[in-house]
């Protein structure tokens, strides 16, 4: 779900969300969630919201808004928990210790939210250990998830491109890393690594990602993958070619190489 | 044929298991918490398993079109070890998680005061959390496992029609009917039930509240049991009707009773194609998944738009 990502008033490229900022994502954010949901969810939500705004601390063994995040599945709905557990994480002013114990003590599902969440809870790179473990992961929708904004604006170099590589061997869309275009932008060891990949996979017979000639697009290198007839630089497709749809955009083309 | 096991230990079993039992049919599964055959040393351990339950293993199973949830307990067998022990104090954190439908495996190994102490505990564990329980009955001196199961069903606060009881066979299948629990059988290869058995006790007892699962582990085992017994039953002379009951219905009304169940499969999987499971293979459009029924607390059919389950291209007829 990338509700967050895609709602007024997030920019990819900024360098980090201004607090009003996050507070209009989210409010925005909360608008749609109760329009979707039906009146036992909603009022649920609300009571869940104010109990974490007004007991953000551990009352007992485990904090009541801990509870409301375990359960928001079955009472909002699954299509809809991600969202409630965002808006959950934020009203309890969840900081990067709590969102840490959150995520080591959750299901897949609440590690997404925890993910999601990051960008706007944490100010600072002391949320990384959370994102580099979603990226050790092998569940795709953690990998998605761990490439947001936070990454985009903390991850060191090798870990970003490793990163970039892992959606790519596994699948996930580029789509998915935020400010992408910025962060690829003259990184000639990406365009190495992703020529190197390209390499590698016409070697073995196989098709390479749409996504790899889109990223090294990005990069700025006119490198060529070997063995592979992609134009150089000028004629590559070029991000916003490559957005606008079509099977290269899905970056799920040819990407039947995975990791282990 | 729509089939659910509502008791497989996937954590030991392969990709090809799950591709051989999406062709038989299974959309549906539940994974007990058990003892993994290597004893563990520390309850680290146990968290271990049960966030693979909660985690790793659900996404597996998407990529299959297969459905999963679990359950969570101290099983019996390790029960026994003060080393372990400990882990009861930490389950109350798992027990409210979305995909936890029930508190399991519990119940009887060797019969000890520890075992009923462990066992008693984790009965009014499911009272509190508003969940059933999924009870284990003892290989050796089963009858007798049996009865001491059920006086320590009656006097948990737990009601018996929230209880499953599970591996029974000829001699045990009465009283724990008359006591008014769900009825667990688990098919195997050699030990067990076997799928004419299966037959006979569901002639004389009927298809009421009788759920039949594979319990496949890292033993000798068979994940498409189930639909072994579906075709033995159709052979014998039941309704497709009387089938859809014993393996799907009852499973889904008995783990629809924690209002956690989920069986739309689109919701659970992977957002994006191409795990690390699906080594090369190709990919199809999916099958809708099967519809859950009117039961309460259980949810299916995927919203307009959702992206489709992604799993490999196989059969969708069973070569059971």
């Amino acid at each position: 779900m990338n509700d967050l990502h895609d709602a007024p008033g997030t920019d990819r490229t900024a360098a980090r969300p201004a607090p009003a900022e996050t507070a209009t994502v989210l409010s925005v954010l909360h608008s749609r969630l109760n329009s979707a949901l039906g009146g036992a969810a909603r009022a649920w939500l609300d009571q869940a919201l104010d109990e974490a705004a007004a007991h953000p601390g551990t009352d007992g063994p485990i904090p009541v808004w801990e509870l409301r995040i375990a359960e928001a599945g079955r009472r909002c709905g699954p299509e809809h928990a991600e969202a409630a557990r965002v808006l959950l994480l934020y009203a309890a002013r969840a900081d990067a210790p709590t969102l840490a114990r959150v995520y080591r003590q959750g299901t897949a599902d609440e590690r997404r939210a925890v993910l999601e969440a990051l960008p706007h809870l944490v100010e600072g790179p002391e949320g990384l250990p959370v994102v580099e473990d979603a990226l050790r992961t092998n569940d795709t929708r953690l990998v998605a998830a761990a490439v947001g904004p936070y990454a985009a604006r903390h991850l060191d170099a090798h870990n970003w491109r490793h990163a970039v590589l892992k959606c790519l061997f596994t699948g996930v869309p580029v789509d998915a890393v935020a400010d992408l275009p910025r962060r690829a932008r003259s990184d000639a060891e990406l365009a190495r690594m992703l020529v190197d990949y390209a390499a590698e996979r016409t070697a073995a017979g196989r098709p390479v990602p749409d996504d790899l000639h889109r990223v090294l697009a990005l990069t700025g290198h006119p490198a060529t993958p070997t063995g592979t007839d992609v134009p150089d630089g000028p004629s590559a497709p070029d991000d916003a070619e490559a957005a606008d749809g079509g099977e290269a955009a899905d970056g799920t083309d040819g990407t039947d190489g995975k990791e282990s | 044929m729509r089939i659910f096991d509502p008791h497989i230990h996937m954590t030991s079993r392969t990709t090809d298991d799950y591709e051989a039992m999406y062709g038989a049919g299974v959309r549906a599964v539940v994974e007990p918490a058990f003892w993994l055959g290597q004893p563990r040393t520390s309850p680290a351990s146990f968290f271990d398993y049960f966030d693979a339950l909660l985690g790793w293993e659900p996404f597996r199973a998407a990529q299959y079109g297969i459905a999963h949830h679990c359950t969570i307990a101290l099983n019996p067998k390790e029960a026994n070890d003060p080393r372990c022990v400990p882990v009861l104090d930490e389950l109350p954190r798992y027990l409210v998680k979305d995909h936890v439908v029930a508190v399991g495996e519990i119940g009887y190994d060797s019969m000890t005061p520890a075992e009923d102490t462990a066992l008693a505990v984790q009965l009014q564990l499911a009272a509190e959390y508003a969940l059933p329980a999924l009870v284990h009955t003892p290989h050796r001196d089963k009858l007798a496992g049996l009865r001491r199961t059920l006086d320590a069903v009656r006097e948990s606060a737990l009601p018996p029609d929230h209880v499953l009881i599970d591996h029974l066979n000829e001699t045990t299948v009465e009283e724990a009917k008359d006591a008014g629990c769900w009825l667990g059988f688990s098919v195997y290869p050699d030990t067990k039930m076997d799928e004419e058995r299966m037959v006979a006790v569901l002639r004389e007892y009927g298809p009421e509240k009788v759920l039949v699962n594979s319990a496949a582990d890292w033993g000798r085992s068979d994940p498409l049991k189930t639909r072994k017994v579906a075709d033995a039953l159709l052979a014998a002379g039941f309704t497709e009707d009387d089938v859809d009951l014993v393996l799907w219905r009852n499973p889904v009304a008995f783990y629809g009773l924690s209002g956690r169940l989920d069986l739309d499969v689109a919701g659970t999987e992977a957002t994006h194609e191409g795990n690390s499971i699906l080594r090369g293979t190709p990919r199809t459009a999916p099958e809708t998944a099967p519809e859950a029924g009117p039961e309460s607390g259980v949810r299916s059919g995927s919203p307009a738009g959702e992206a489709p389950p992604v799993r490999p291209s196989f059969p969708a007829t069973a070569e059971a």
